[in-house]
């Protein structure tokens, strides 16, 4: 995506729905928004996701948001493995365990 | 507009958890401009709710359209030949359009998934705010189009109360005095000699306390 101001919530919950383990949102530093407020608001959309995600028994944590600039490739990488750890901690998506389940 | 506020997911999947086969019934209208109950909204309801029900291992068919409006027979008929797939629909139309779903689907059950809240204006993107009460008797004229019906916690007619404070309302510091606004803008627009007419006791009968209302136009019936 050009921004991840083009995020929305059912983004992210159609890719638990589908099966994701986790979905990280990256985009860029806020207050350096190229379109002004694109990365605040994929923030705010992350947390309506979290709630939700809370409220069906899937986890609110297995979405976050996190925020670098383009040349940070290392952070990349610090932000890729922080998510896979605590991924790897929550389990997979109880959503795909109970479709194997059902299948 | 009609303002609606999105209901808590919990609540729905309660009022839900009998039924197999669910249709979630957005609107084009008023919903979605507030974002409580349009196409977007009834996707991550529809998502959410097939999450939920696979979750807890139930075999559930979640469905999702969204009607150009739910307060015309015309929009509605659009469903006529699919619901009886459904043994239940949430309808994120203003309490208007789950009204007359249930109207045209009698024996359907037909449940809310958004709290109507009132009639308003879109302050900023995620904040509206009341404007008008349908009393069925527009007073604007004579208010500088401020309406002290909607907008003054006690209704006055004759503003203000006691209560008016540095131009805010008893009630709320946060709030505007209605009647504040409504002397401010008498001034500007130099008719503050129509404040100190007395306003005339107000015919409610054409508010809610004369009971359901009904238009009838004979110029546009057919
Ligand atoms: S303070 Fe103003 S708005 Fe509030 S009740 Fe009194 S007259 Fe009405």
């Amino acid at each position: 995506m050009p921004c991840t101001g083009k995020v929305d919530v059912i983004h992210i919950m159609r890719s638990f729905e589908k099966g994701a383990d986790g979905v990280a949102v990256v985009g860029c530093l806020e207050g350096e928004c190229h379109f002004n407020a694109g990365n605040l608001m994929a923030r705010r959309r992350v947390e309506q996701a979290q709630k939700i995600l809370d409220t069906v028994g899937v986890g609110g944590q297995r979405a976050q948001m996190y925020n670098l600039s383009s040349s940070e490739g290392p952070r990349f990488a610090q932000y890729a493995t922080e998510m896979t750890e605590k991924i790897k901690e929550l389990g997979p998506n109880p959503i795909r365990v109970a479709k194997n389940k059902a299948a | 507009m009609i303002v609606a506020d999105k209901k808590p997911i919990e609540e729905i999947i309660e009022c839900l958890k009998d039924h197999k086969n669910i249709l979630v019934l957005g609107c084009n209208e008023c919903v979605t401009v507030c974002e409580a109950g349009g196409k977007k909204e009834v996707g991550v309801l529809a998502s959410a709710l097939r999450m939920n029900a696979r979750k807890e291992g139930k075999e559930v068919k979640i469905d999702e359209l969204t009607l150009e409006r739910q307060c015309d027979r015309e929009y509605l008929d659009e469903i006529r030949d699919s619901i009886d797939q459904y043994d239940a629909v949430v309808s994120l139309a203003c309490g208007v359009g789950v009204q007359f779903t249930a109207e045209q689907y009698h024996d359907k059950p037909i449940y809310p998934g958004v709290n109507t809240t009132f009639l308003g204006a879109t302050e900023e993107r995620g904040v509206w705010t009341e404007r008008c009460q349908a009393c069925g008797q527009c007073i604007l004229a004579t208010t500088g189009g401020i309406c002290p019906v909607a907008r003054c916690a006690k209704r006055l007619f004759n503003g203000p109360c006691g209560g008016s404070t540095t131009g805010k309302c008893e009630i709320n510091a946060e709030v505007d005095c209605a009647w504040q606004l409504i002397v401010d803008r008498l001034k500007a627009l130099e008719r503050l000699d129509d404040y100190e007419k007395l306003c005339p006791l107000k015919d409610w009968s054409t508010d809610r306390a004369g009971g359901p209302r009904k238009v009838v136009r004979e110029d546009v019936k057919q």
